[in-house]
């Protein structure tokens, strides 16, 4: 073989290649610098909004985008300031956060966990954001909490509902205002029991990842506990569009309520499998036939359309809401883009004041001063009451809305009904509940 | 030198100089600048030129060489994944046992299904392996292994990641992200500011780019030694070999075993530099995409893979990340109604559409430039040099096979 058959002047060329690699590691040594995470330094600040753009949420994922525009707008003192006057922290002052003017840039996450790990890592390495805020997916979120966990910026969860996100997922650099399965399950169960009774068999039909797998559990648990029994859960892959297969056996299965753990595209279509076999219009074990949505979206109930009609299920938040912050928001949000808000948008829209108001309320972008500014943080006048950002697992705790599909809806945004608004002492839970444990949130990491 | 003909030497060194001055060549404009949009030397998105360079170098050696179009190959890039991070957990955040038992279990999984697959050719290859890596796609989003074992084996759609409740034998209490041998983290970066520029030293990078040039200089090697050529004459015309009593078999599926690993190490890179393993990687799109990546670059070159894998990177993380604000800054200079005019016109050629102008350069490409990138270089070369070598360039001779000096 020729690989030892070395010329002077080959020698002398690989000597110097080889040298200057080994000689690179040397030079390569992360330093130190102002503390943490891209430090602003200039007169502005950068926030990186992840959402999906692209996939099956990209509607959800297009609405986060205006709030978090909108938020942007409010935090620098342009427009009507929306829930920065009826927020109780009056911190802010519409002069951007910090004295910085705000400025912002954008990711597509396309729902898929890789994808969005990639765009909120070319946020911060490329753009400087100094904090990750959106998303709406949970398999999403608890992936770019644990990039942003290590990256060393804070993590303002969008839409994700799993129990893991602030369960067995958390991390102390991430922070969720929405609600989770549990407090969805805790709000439902005694409204389900008061319209349909309390011997009830139930068939779940769950998409197939984490969220679904926590809400089967969770919806599973707190209506066996008003006395329905659980007949059967049937796992389906969340990329299934047509749901009639699965549709089908539940006739026979001697069940009366159909539990359809699914969201976005997977619910508009199974909803619509369900109601197309007729399953609403039939009796069984005497009792009619009723279907419930546990986690219910504006955006899926307008795809659903007349499907959705006297269905229950849950939201975090809705625009029809009367007190002064969810009227503010509304209005301002109406103002700009001419329709209402949608529980996701509000989500991301209130994380991202919430974020602002930490920093300033801190006096530091430093995730681990901010951290602590928004652990055991309580506020009101953003829509859901008087609410709590726990310090043990970083879960905002609050009202929780009971929907129903409104059966005469008199315009296209106006499809859900606000059934009850279940109050924050029913569906709180403790930290170390099994349905939260196996998790620890560890030490805030400021990065750099 | 290292026994590989002058002009693949001069190729080698061409990669070698880029890769080392990557992080000046891919940011030329200064930070804060407008046209800082167009930057793409940050460590993420450099990792993952190389890293898709050397999956496309693997694939290139599969397809390139013996016209097995293989339409599964993310799956042994998920499978590296998964071997590195299950790693991580089981042992500690040291990326070198993982990296080798990720190329270890993509040759075992590459074994298999070729071992299947290759006994159809053409149109049939295709299929079957896109059918086994949508399988191993499939199981591994719902983790059906791990539901049948009552354990955890992908973490179905989630990801798969690294809790601090995972056993970790070896962990020593500093480790928290992934590192080499313990002597550098492959995410720490030296950050050099020269005047407006500022340029990043990814540690994870360097390590990356070391590996490809290893990988290059291997495939180098393949491609001229008596088994590519063997590989280029089952490309040329397999049933001749076959009637001169020449068993292909073990060849291809050598090739295509060579061509897993490499894409099992491209994988297990992904998990080094981010300590996550997620199902999509193994998704049929990520299977077309280092086929587009390869026809885009030129199959059958050396160096072709390497600048598709990087085009095509590029375009997915700079285009996608132009929204409406930045394009009217840009046109912010033109009168209001024709500023808001040309947003319109571009609006669905950026951002969220990224896809559309890939899609329209690929057509362009295909059409104009059979050979790929690679040709548009060798015919803006042919402009520039007159006298037209018969051969054209380095990459011409990789169909000709000339034996270099001393084998």
């Amino acid at each position: 073989m020729s690989f030892l058959n070395l010329t002077r002047r080959g020698l002398i060329q690989t000597g110097a290649v080889a040298g200057a690699g080994l000689a690179l590691p040397t030079y390569l040594r992360a330093d130190a610098h102002a503390g943490y995470t891209n430090a602003p330094t200039g007169n502005t600040v950068t926030l990186g909004f992840n959402v999906p753009q692209t996939g099956p949420y990209a509607e959800e994922g297009l609405d986060e985008l205006r709030a978090q525009e909108l938020a942007v707008q409010h935090l620098n003192g342009e427009g009507d300031g929306g829930m920065m006057n009826t927020f109780s922290s009056k911190a802010l002052k519409g002069n951007g956060i910090l004295g910085k003017k705000v400025t912002f840039v954008t990711g597509d996450t396309q729902t898929k966990s890789d994808a969005a790990r990639a765009a909120a890592k070319s946020m911060i390495e490329k753009d400087g954001a100094i904090m990750i805020n959106g998303g709406s997916s949970s398999g999403v979120a608890v992936a770019v909490q644990g990039l942003c966990q290590e990256a060393g910026v804070i993590f303002m969860a969008g839409l994700t509902h799993s129990n893991d996100t602030t369960g067995k997922d958390k991390k102390a650099n991430g922070f969720r205002h929405f609600f989770n399965a549990y407090m969805s399950a805790a709000a439902l169960a005694p409204v389900l029991k008061s319209a349909y009774g309390a011997d009830r068999r139930a068939y779940h039909l769950t998409a197939d990842y984490t969220w679904g797998w926590t809400q089967q559990e969770s919806i599973a648990a707190a209506t066996e506990a008003v006395g329905w029994e659980t007949v059967n859960n049937v796992l389906t892959p969340l990329a299934s569009t047509d749901f009639s297969s699965y549709i089908a056996p539940v006739l026979n299965s001697g069940a009366d309520v159909l539990v359809l753990n699914h969201y976005g595209g997977n619910m508009v279509n199974s909803l619509t499998n369900a109601v197309q076999f007729g399953l609403l219009d039939k009796e069984v074990n005497g009792k009619k036939f009723e279907i419930v949505v546990p986690l219910y979206s504006e955006l899926m109930a307008a795809g659903a359309g007349a499907n959705v009609q006297g269905v229950i299920g849950s939201m975090n938040w809705n625009w029809q809401l009367q007190d002064e912050g969810s009227k503010a928001f509304t209005k301002s949000f109406g103002e700009k883009y001419g329709r209402p808000p949608s529980n996701s948008a509000h989500t991301c829209y209130v994380q991202t004041l919430l974020y602002a108001d930490a920093v300033e309320r801190a006096g530091t972008f430093n995730p681990c001063g901010v951290g602590e500014a928004l652990e055991g943080f309580e506020f009101d006048g953003m829509g859901n009451g008087p609410t709590l950002y726990r310090a043990e697992d970083h879960q905002c705790f609050k009202d929780v809305l009971v929907m129903k599909g409104k059966e005469n809806p008199t315009n296209e945004y106006d499809t859900l009904e606000i059934v009850e608004q279940t109050p924050r002492a029913q569906v709180e839970y403790a930290p170390d509940h099994p349905m939260f444990a196996g998790g620890e949130l560890g030490q805030c990491n400021p990065g750099a | 030198m290292f026994g590989i003909g002058k002009r693949d030497s001069t190729l080698l060194i061409i990669v070698a100089i880029m890769a080392l001055f990557a992080p000046f060549i891919l940011n030329p404009f200064p930070t804060g600048s407008a046209m800082a949009q167009f930057n793409a030397g940050y460590p993420d998105l450099m990792q993952r030129f190389v890293i898709f360079g050397i999956f496309a170098i693997g694939f290139n050696l599969l397809f390139g060489l013996t016209g097995y179009l293989s339409f599964g190959h993310a799956a042994f890039l998920g499978i590296g994944s998964y071997a590195v991070v299950w790693m991580y957990k089981l042992l500690d955040y040291n990326v070198i046992p993982g990296l080798f038992l990720a190329v270890i279990v993509s040759a075992i999984f590459a074994l298999a299904i070729g071992f299947i697959s290759l006994r159809r050719s053409g149109i049939y290859f295709s299929i079957l392996t896109l059918a086994f890596a949508q399988m191993m796609f499939a199981i591994s989003y719902s983790d059906l292994i791990g539901r049948f074992l009552g354990t955890t084996i992908t973490n179905g759609e989630t990801g798969l990641q690294v809790y601090t409740s995972d056993p970790q034998i070896l962990i020593d209490d500093w480790e928290s992200v992934p590192h080499l041998l313990g002597i550098v983290e492959m995410r720490s970066t030296y950050t050099l500011d020269a005047g407006a520029w500022s340029f990043d030293f990814n540690a994870g990078y360097y390590f990356c780019a070391v590996i490809l040039l290893i990988m290059f200089y291997l495939a180098i090697r393949i491609f001229r030694s008596p088994f590519g050529m063997m590989l280029r004459a089952v490309k040329s015309n397999q049933q001749r070999m076959n009637y001169t009593g020449l068993n292909t078999r073990p060849y291809t599926l050598a090739a295509f075993v060579i061509s897993g690993m490499y894409a099992g190490l491209a994988g297990g890179l992904l998990a080094s530099m981010d300590p996550l393993a997620g199902a999509e990687r193994m998704q049929w799109t990520a299977s077309g995409e280092v086929v587009l990546m390869t026809i885009l670059g030129g199959a059958g070159t050396l160096i072709g893979p390497v600048l598709g894998a990087g085009f095509i990177k590029y375009f997915e993380n700079i285009f996608a990340k132009i929204n409406d604000n930045v394009l009217h800054s840009w046109f912010a200079i033109l009168p209001d109604g024709m500023e808001d005019f040309m947003v319109t016109i571009v609006h669905p050629f950026v951002g969220k559409g990224w896809n559309l102008t890939l899609g329209l350069l690929f057509m362009l490409v295909v059409i104009f430039l059979p050979g790929g990138l690679v040709e548009g270089g060798q015919r803006i070369g042919r402009v520039f040099r007159r006298r037209d070598r018969n051969a054209g360039s380095v990459e011409a001779d990789a169909a000709k096979q000339r034996n270099p000096a001393a084998e």
